[in-house]
């Protein structure tokens, strides 16, 4: 549970572009404390390497400044387990993002489409996928989104993203994405 | 019949695109070790004709499981009627059975003439004539292969029904869906839909002349029932969350689905006529594909209520659902044989997904393929065959096997993926 006020303020930082961190912010609605700056933080290291998925603007700091509240996070696809709706911790920064983009700005909307990989039955892989969905929609609900945002569409494995036979085509297969 | 058929493909171009012929081929994977031999000599005058209709028979047969057609290469003779036949010289082949005839053009159509011999008995069992109009051969070689197959086996034969199928061209965002109706061997495929959105679940009304499917046309999941006739079509249901998995029930006035329009997928029954809706689970687990029994009293369908898909039965009657499959941790997509006695499932287990059936008075269950990826299961209106969807390299193919597991086919395609198979009632 320590991950997630760090993964908000991470993924607040990194929508702004400039790891500047949340204090600098303020008036955050987060209710994170002011100290809490993802460049000194001491899990700031192990994470480092995943900023980079999450962040991909090249705006300049004012710009992103302006902007930052009317940016659709760039990072729109999480990844799952075999047979699981879990969602996996390392992927916490980016729900984290499209929560507060979306509380945000309360008139957008997000399709979350859910998909499994092409293994088992297909009418029951549908409903696996929307399950994974539906744990999208509640943690952002968690997070202050309204579920009025949201619409879940379960895909199934009918839309795969990769084709093949391995373990790493069922890996990229399993996914919710976000379709704003 | 292909009258009808014609007439509603034509509606069907207008509404849903171009005509692709795009027919699936058959490759004989497993011939079983306890078929028939018998010889299908070639018909006298055939040659003339646009298809050879004995080889169509003796692909039938090939393919049915219980019959080893004799290759045309090791027949002595051709004989076209009963007194051109040498018994002795049959019986050297180990024929037991043997199919004469001779075809011809006559009129705008064709005639067929052809007898079907005992070899041991020496005697006749079958002889007909049977006329033809232009674009009816391959029919006419399909009725007369069900007529052989029905007088030796006392199963009546299922070459005339057709198969419903789905390919799926490109990836990503370019992927092609169509839904196909074809000849049970893969001929004369007709496209019945196109949509650059998935396509899935089609299944056959009781009388043959409807598709109900789940189409993702609007961008989300909805149940069509389209007329193959007129080629009209109406959206059952669209309810926020999962359409699918649409089932007829045997006498067509009702169709069983999976929605979660309630928060996770649960089996309704909608009655068509009336349109509503009764729902026969409620918990929070998931609930789909839901298939009737032939006596329209139950339904066997996938739920995952003890931690992995299993089957259970739900009695109409007394409102309960039990447990039916107990053998390894992955069981779903259940179908009834048209007897009732058993059901053919996707197992999953060391060896991948795997079409099996299972015997509901046993409950012992034998996998029947040897192939790894399998899904959808669809079974022959006589029983004997069952026909699902499989990989093969990284391409789906249609495969079938014989509901003994001793023999099988596959019905690659030339382009894309195939999956989805659904086979017709008997169409007449």
């Amino acid at each position: 549970m320590q991950l997630k006020p760090y993964a908000k303020c991470l993924a607040l930082a990194l929508s702004l572009a400039v790891l500047t961190g949340c204090a600098s912010r303020g008036g955050s609605e987060d209710g994170m404390a002011g100290s809490a700056d993802g460049s000194r933080d001491g899990a700031a290291g192990t994470d480092t390497s995943r900023s980079g998925q999450v962040s991909g603007s090249r705006m300049g700091d004012d710009d992103a400044r302006q902007q930052a509240d009317t940016r659709i996070p760039d990072v729109r696809t999480i990844y799952f387990d075999y047979d699981s709706d879990a969602i996996q911790s390392e992927f916490e920064p980016v729900l984290t993002s499209h929560a507060r983009y979306l509380r945000e700005n309360s008139s957008a909307s997000v399709v979350l489409q859910g998909h499994t990989d092409e293994r088992g039955t297909r009418e029951y892989n549908m409903a696996l996928s929307e399950r994974r969905a539906g744990a999208v929609e509640r943690f952002l609900n968690v997070q202050g989104v309204s579920s009025s945002q949201i619409d879940v569409v379960a895909y199934g494995e009918e839309r795969p993203a990769a084709q093949g036979n391995d373990e790493d085509t069922y890996a990229q297969n399993r996914r919710v994405v976000f379709a704003y | 019949m292909k009258a009808l058929i014609t007439t509603w493909l034509a509606a069907a171009l207008l509404m849903f695109g171009s005509l692709a012929q795009a027919d699936l081929t058959i490759e004989i994977t497993r011939g079983s070790d306890r078929a028939t031999p018998i010889a299908v000599v070639p018909f006298g005058g055939g040659d003339a004709l646009p298809e050879d209709v004995a080889r169509i028979i003796h692909d039938n047969l090939a393919r049915s499981g219980y019959f080893d057609p004799l290759e045309r290469n090791a027949m002595f003779e051709q004989p076209t009627t009963r007194d051109e036949v040498r018994f002795g010289d049959w019986r050297a082949l180990d024929a037991r059975y043997l199919v004469v005839g001779t075809a011809r053009q006559e009129g705008d159509g064709y005639r067929i003439q052809y007898e079907l011999m005992d070899v041991n008995g020496e005697r006749r069992m079958l002889g007909e004539v049977v006329t033809a109009s232009d674009g009816e051969l391959r029919g006419a070689g399909h009725y007369i292969s069900d007529q052989i197959f029905e007088a030796i086996t006392d199963i009546r034969g299922a070459f005339s029904t057709q198969i419903a199928y789905v390919t799926a061209r490109g990836t990503g965002e370019d992927i092609r869906f169509v839904l196909h109706v074809a000849d049970a061997d893969g001929h004369n495929s007709q496209q019945i839909l196109s949509s650059d959105e998935p396509i899935l679940s089609p299944a056959w009304s009781p009388d043959g002349r409807k598709l109900a499917y789940v189409s993702f046309e609007t961008e989300r999941p909805a149940i069509y029932i389209q007329n193959l006739n007129s080629g009209e079509r109406v959206r059952a249901t669209s309810f926020e969350g999962i359409n699918g998995a649409p089932a007829w029930s045997p006498d067509g006035r009702k169709l069983a689905m999976s929605l979660s329009k309630d928060g996770q997928p649960e089996i309704y029954v909608m009655d068509i006529g009336a349109r509503d809706f009764q729902r026969l689970t409620d918990n929070s687990s998931i609930d789909t594909e839901p298939s009737w029994a032939p006596d329209g009293r139950s339904l066997v369908f996938t739920s995952d209520r003890s931690g992995g898909p299993q089957l259970y039965r739900h009695d109409l009657a007394s409102g309960e659902s039990e447990r039916l499959t107990f053998t390894g941790n992955y069981n779903a997509r259940g179908r009834f044989a048209p007897d009732g006695e058993s059901l053919f499932l996707i197992h999953g287990g060391d060896r991948g997904y795997q079409v099996a059936r299972q015997a509901l008075d046993s409950g012992r269950l034998v996998v029947l393929s040897d192939s790894s990826q399998d899904e959808s299961p669809s079974v022959a209106p006589n029983g004997t065959m069952v026909i699902f969807a499989t990989q093969q390299g990284n391409r789906g193919v249609l495969g079938a096997v014989s509901a003994d597991g001793r023999s099988s086919f596959r019905l690659p395609s030339a382009e894309g993926d195939v999956r989805e198979p659904a086979w017709s009632p008997f169409l007449d």
